[in-house]
């Protein structure tokens, strides 16, 4: 059979068995809208985690960012596994003993202040719109690449398939029909992976054959060092990146992980404070298949890339390179005219020209493997991307019904809120979809902040109103305004100066970067900025209330969690 | 819960996570980051140890310390009775 019709078959059974599910498990009360009715098991939880967690970005740009930069594409590696470590042991046992359903909920309640609620509502919305029109602008590519529409229809095909499961189904239709494609994205994943480890170096496991020996002896990543060496690039297994960079980007990383308000949101709804630990480990071991895999698939990406182009004849190239040339992801121009592919860091000089993306994409065919691989693929891919766009924009309904409408309109009836949960979750559909079909030029570029936005904002209140009981709502307010001024300031001097405030180019260049830290990681001072001010204006004025210690005293015991329950 | 063993369980509490944090700074950016250059010089079958830390085994090891963070607070949470059904 053609790929097309693959893809069609698959693609189509992975959507049917997605809104079967949504339509099984459709939330009846506001606690199913929020919480799936915290009745969910770790381990279920652990797979919806993943599958919210992992985006079309880590299934589909991940493997190839990494085979690009080698050593320096660890960054991504740690800082979005490490996060768990953190969330685990930081968070989830004590945010689901609070049982509320969101993260301003918590920092409203322990702050004792609407004041510091609607601050983080404000912090959590900036957080999922940057999020989420990334999502769906990755939605509508991936669809268009294999479905062969163009870019908005695909994103219109996936605002319809989001609408469909996420207002019908709330939180309970999200969490199951995110263990379906957590299933899909991850069997999408590996078996390409598995295929290419063996063709290569003849071991199965891809996280083996990726420390094995290719077909000539030598190992594979000895052998990567020395070729891209010998064409003048770094080593693959050291990066450019300075190590002050590389330290604050993997940290901002980590606990901008921890911040998110869609993946926290997740540890509410299981039923007792043990399962929230356990769920937490059960979502990293299954994050960590794909994240172990994907630098073993970037390596083998890269060295297929150099043996089968690099130094071949231009017009004796294999047939994935001419399939891959129509959608402009390779291109393969002879500068010098001498009918062979060189590859080299200059650009006047180079002819193989890569996207990040054909990596994953176009690895099935680079392996040779059955048509119907490359549709297993495709469905993975759109499994990455909705499950991550449903998971934000239910938190933005959320935010939207529970934390503005309840707390200013506390006598509405919880058929109401239900109601506007819905509707601001269809609205949410729409604008991340506008967003979607008409990128601002900054939004693919602010995804990757979003992270240095949580962690300099959410985290470190989020963290001392567990630990500290000295902690008020002065300090809090405080802290989370210095984080996220600070970090969103420095991010649009040196991102955007130039355009905004007609700064020269000299003026944004690394060179004036602060101690040596990219935008991308200053989010780690912000995070540092943001413990300090909360730390003395605390001092500075009176302790919280009695009624606050004592609800930090209960969140510390695990006794007692019961379900998530109102006010 | 008295105010006591309320304090000696939140105290056992930190020095689980304080252990258990440590291993998480030291196998990430210990031996990921800043070390990776010393460790890179020692080789493990295809892999510089190093570069194997922080594309690798920081991972396995971030797997490894929520279990046994799972483990010991669900120990703990027995001997202070404070566990639940």
């Amino acid at each position: 059979m053609e790929i097309l019709t693959w893809t069609y078959i698959l693609v189509g059974l992975s959507f049917a068995l997605y809104i079967g599910i949504a339509i099984y498990t459709r939330a009846g009360s506001t606690k199913e809208f929020y919480t799936a009715g915290g009745g969910v098991s770790p381990l279920a939880n652990g797979m919806a985690t993943a599958a919210d967690w992992m985006s079309a970005a880590s299934f589909i740009s991940m493997a190839g960012i990494i085979a690009f930069s080698g050593y320096d594409g660890s960054v991504y590696l740690m800082g979005w596994t490490g996060g768990y470590v953190l969330l685990a042991l930081l968070l989830a046992p004590y945010l689901r003993k609070f049982g509320k359903f969101t993260v301003p909920d918590f920092v409203g309640d322990r702050y004792y202040s609407n004041k510091a609620r609607v601050v983080a509502v404000f912090c959590a919305l900036f957080i999922c719109f940057t999020y989420v029109s990334g999502q769906m602008r990755g939605v509508g590519i991936v669809f268009s690449r294999y479905l062969e529409v163009d870019i908005n229809t695909g994103v219109l095909i996936g605002m319809a398939i989001v609408f469909f499961y996420a207002v019908l189904g709330g939180m309970k239709g999200i969490t199951y029909t995110q263990v379906a494609q957590y299933c899909v994205l991850i069997f999408a994943f590996m078996v390409p992976a598995i295929f290419i480890s063996m063709q290569l170096t003849g071991n199965p496991i891809p996280q083996l054959g990726f420390g094995d020996t290719v077909g000539d002896g030598t190992y594979l990543l000895d052998k990567l060092d020395g070729v891209l060496t010998e064409m003048g690039f770094n080593e693959y297994t050291s990066g450019k990146k300075s190590m002050v960079d590389v330290f604050a980007i993997t940290l901002a990383l980590m606990v901008g992980t921890a911040g998110l308000p869609h993946v926290i949101v997740r540890f509410f709804t299981v039923p007792r404070v043990k399962d929230a630990r356990l769920s937490a480990g059960y979502a990293l071991v299954f994050i960590a298949i794909l994240y172990t895999t994907a630098p073993a698939v970037a390596a083998f990406g890269m060295y297929n890339a150099i043996d089968t182009l690099v130094g071949q004849p231009v017009d004796q190239l294999p047939e994935w390179v001419t399939n891959w040339q129509k959608t402009n992801l390779i291109e393969i121009r002879d500068v010098n005219q001498d009918g062979i592919v060189q590859y080299t860091p200059q650009e006047e000089t180079n002819e193989m020209i890569i996207d990040k993306d054909i990596m994953v994409l176009a690895s099935p065919e680079i392996a040779n493997l059955p048509n119907w691989v490359v549709g297993l693929v495709a469905a993975g891919g759109m499994a990455a991307a909705l499950s991550t766009a449903a998971g934000l924009l239910l938190v933005i309904s959320t935010s939207v019904s529970r934390d503005l409408f309840r707390t200013f309109v506390p006598s509405m009836t919880e058929k109401t809120e239900l109601l506007i949960a819905r509707i601001s979750a269809a609205v949410a559909v729409v604008i991340a979809g506008y967003f979607g079909i008409n990128p601002p030029g900054f939004v693919a570029q602010v995804v990757a902040f979003a992270f240095g936005l949580a962690a300099a904002s959410f985290f470190p209140v989020i963290i001392m109103g567990i630990f500290s009981t000295r902690i008020n709502k002065e300090g809090a307010i405080a802290g989370m305004l210095t984080g996220l001024v600070f970090t969103l300031g420095y991010i649009i001097y040196f991102k955007f100066g130039m355009e905004l405030f007609g700064l020269s180019e000299q003026a944004v260049s690394p060179d004036n970067w602060w101690f040596g830290i990219s935008p991308e990681g200053i989010g780690t001072v912000g995070m540092i900025l943001n413990v300090i001010a909360c730390y003395v204006v605390s001092k500075m004025t009176p302790p919280p209330p009695q009624h606050v210690q004592d609800i930090i005293q209960d969140i510390r015991i695990p006794r007692g969690a019961g379900e998530a329950h109102h006010h | 819960m008295d105010t006591k063993s309320r304090k000696d369980y939140w105290k056992k509490n930190i020095r689980i996570l304080f252990i258990l944090l440590t291993i998480w700074f030291i196998v990430s950016f210990g031996f990921g980051i800043l070390f990776v250059e010393q460790l890179n010089q020692i080789k493990i079958a295809g892999f510089k140890l190093g570069f194997w830390f922080a594309q690798q085994g920081s991972i396995y090891f971030f797997v490894v310390l929520i279990f046994v963070y799972v483990v010991r607070m669900n120990r703990l949470d027995k001997e202070f009775n404070v566990n639940e059904e």
